[in-house]
């Protein structure tokens, strides 16, 4: 098998390990559209990366999330727009400004397509350690914080009045998946992040009768979405991050159409 | 009476506001060891608001509220509904209270009737059921406090009267405090040691007997409502007189 190939397959595989258990809670969260609004405010990010001179954009797209996150409270406390209202204005207004943003730095070489649409067939070994590095911290906390972040998500007063640190586990919530974005940026690209983590999720709960099954199944159908949609990416010279998203749609609709399947589904 | 030490909540002047409006006005109240007291009062009366400021899960404008150190407090919120995204038994919601001793649990679940749906998905059960196992969640935590927000809703009225009946055994037993909401006085009368009208200020408080009559209750709820409080009181009580003419009682009853 050619190198890239291989670093390709490890670089999908990594960031759909992490992608199912976040996006499983994503999808318990009603908060599908909030991954939607962070994958899109992380172009701003990379901006500003690139304008602190990172040598990895990671750090500046965590920045731009939290700080995305935060204003998105900030404006739920000062009007009486509906949530979905805020979401969708916040997602694509972090867009256009890190569009333009982005076209500021004519001294920098951007491969803005990539950014957009993802290149996962040019994932170097040194991307491959920071999505590496990502899902080992993800996992290690995901694994620390499980119990209350489940109950958080049942029930934030109930949880609370148990005595669970809430907002200090949502926030840190946010940086996992502000994490997960940066990491996901190269694999599926910016527009097709949300996908990632909601996909494998949506399809897996069609089969799960527990919240740790359903984030195990996620994983493995992240994971074979990602063969499956390198393989159409050869076989078919197809873009592979789309490639990669339409296997896990397929899968998706096998698990919501096919009959004895549904039937799970409560 | 009022002894002290005795308290296990002890609000004072609680001041409540939001949206420029008062939701709560100068609110004093205090929940002894063993004592059930009830919050009644119309919607938007500011109960469930209440019951948060005393869990902490609210901020006050003005007022205190103490807690006593140390005390484990069993929240049932008023409503609980789990995503449908979310795979999850009974046992599983119940296990997420913390760890504990597997007999125990075992003992709790039979206690609030529980256990013949552990296994079900919480999706699957009913209105009734998903407030006992709410209770369970609240009882496994061994609390010395039980706050209950409406816990007959979504419940018919003959499991209503199961439920309240319930609440009164666990006192009983356990000896702990409870502080709940509920919506129908004549149902908690009897297990009810203390009730508090609630309309964003406090409008009667004192044992249910005497709330009942009390003008500002009649006025507040309706003289229909009141009335059929005084029939249901009647069939119980042969002390009073029985063409419902009401008498008025002083007894642990104090106007605020």
């Amino acid at each position: 098998m050619d190198e890239f190939i291989l670093l390709a397959l490890l670089a999908g595989v990594g960031v759909t390990i992490v992608a199912g258990p976040l996006g499983s809670f994503i999808l318990w969260r009603r908060m599908s559209f909030f991954g939607d609004t962070l994958a899109h405010a992380s172009l701003l990010g990379v901006a500003l990366g690139l304008l602190l001179g990172a040598t990895n954009l990671t750090v500046g797209v965590v920045i731009v999330c939290v700080g995305a996150a935060a204003f998105l409270v900030v404006l739920q406390n000062r009007t009486r727009l509906g949530n979905d209202a805020l979401l969708g204005i916040l997602s694509h207004g972090t867009l256009a400004v890190g569009l333009v943003a982005i076209s500021f730095m004519d001294n920098v070489r951007l491969d803005l397509i990539g950014f957009l649409f993802g290149d996962i067939l040019s994932v170097t070994m040194i991307d491959l350690a920071w999505i590496y590095a990502t899902v080992g911290v993800t996992i290690v906390v995901l694994a620390k914080i499980w119990r209350p972040l489940l109950s958080i998500t049942i029930h934030e007063d109930l949880a609370r009045a148990e005595g669970i640190q809430v907002t200090r586990l949502n926030l840190l919530f946010m940086i996992l998946i502000a994490l997960v974005v940066a990491a996901a940026m190269k694999v599926v690209g910016i527009l097709l992040i949300a996908a990632l983590l909601i996909v494998p999720a949506s399809a897996a709960r069609h089969y799960a009768k527990t919240p740790e099954q359903m984030t195990g199944i996620a994983m493995l159908i992240g994971v074979f979405s990602v063969v499956g949609g390198l393989a159409l990416s050869l076989s078919f010279d197809t873009p592979a991050g789309p490639s990669i998203v339409v296997i896990a749609l397929v899968l998706f609709l096998i698990s919501a159409l096919m009959p004895g399947f549904s039937r799970l589904h409560q | 009476m009022l002894d002290i030490s005795k308290f296990l909540i002890e609000a004072q002047g609680v001041n409540i506001q939001a949206d420029g409006r008062m939701i709560i006005n100068h609110v004093d109240m205090t929940v002894s060891e063993g004592e059930i007291v009830t919050l009644i009062g119309p919607n938007g009366a500011g109960k469930t608001t209440l019951i948060k400021a005393v869990l902490g899960l609210r901020s006050l404008s003005a007022g205190s509220v103490t807690i006593r150190p140390n005390i484990a407090i069993g929240y049932m919120p008023q409503r609980l509904s789990v995503d449908p995204n979310l795979p999850l038994t009974v046992r599983r919601f119940i296990g997420l209270a913390g760890k504990m001793a597997k007999g125990k649990r075992q003992s709790v679940l039979d206690e609030v009737g529980v256990l013949p749906i552990v296994d079900s998905s919480i999706h699957d059960i009913s209105g009734g059921e998903m407030q006992r196992v709410l209770l369970a969640r609240a009882l496994l935590r061994d609390p010395d406090l039980l706050v209950l927000d409406e816990p007959a809703q979504a419940v018919d009225v003959n499991g209503q009267a199961e439920l309240y009946q319930l609440i009164s055994t666990i006192r009983a037993e356990r000896g702990c405090g409870v502080l709940m909401v509920s919506h129908d006085l004549h149902l908690v009368m009897s297990a009810t040691d203390k009730v508090l009208c609630l309309n964003n200020h406090l409008c009667c408080v004192g044992h249910p007997d005497a709330v009942s009559k009390d003008p500002n209750y009649v006025e507040l709820f309706g003289p229909q409502v009141a009335s059929s409080l005084a029939l249901y009181h009647h069939h119980h009580d042969h002390e009073h007189a029985v063409d419902g003419h009401v008498v008025p009682s002083s007894e642990g009853h104090s106007h605020g």
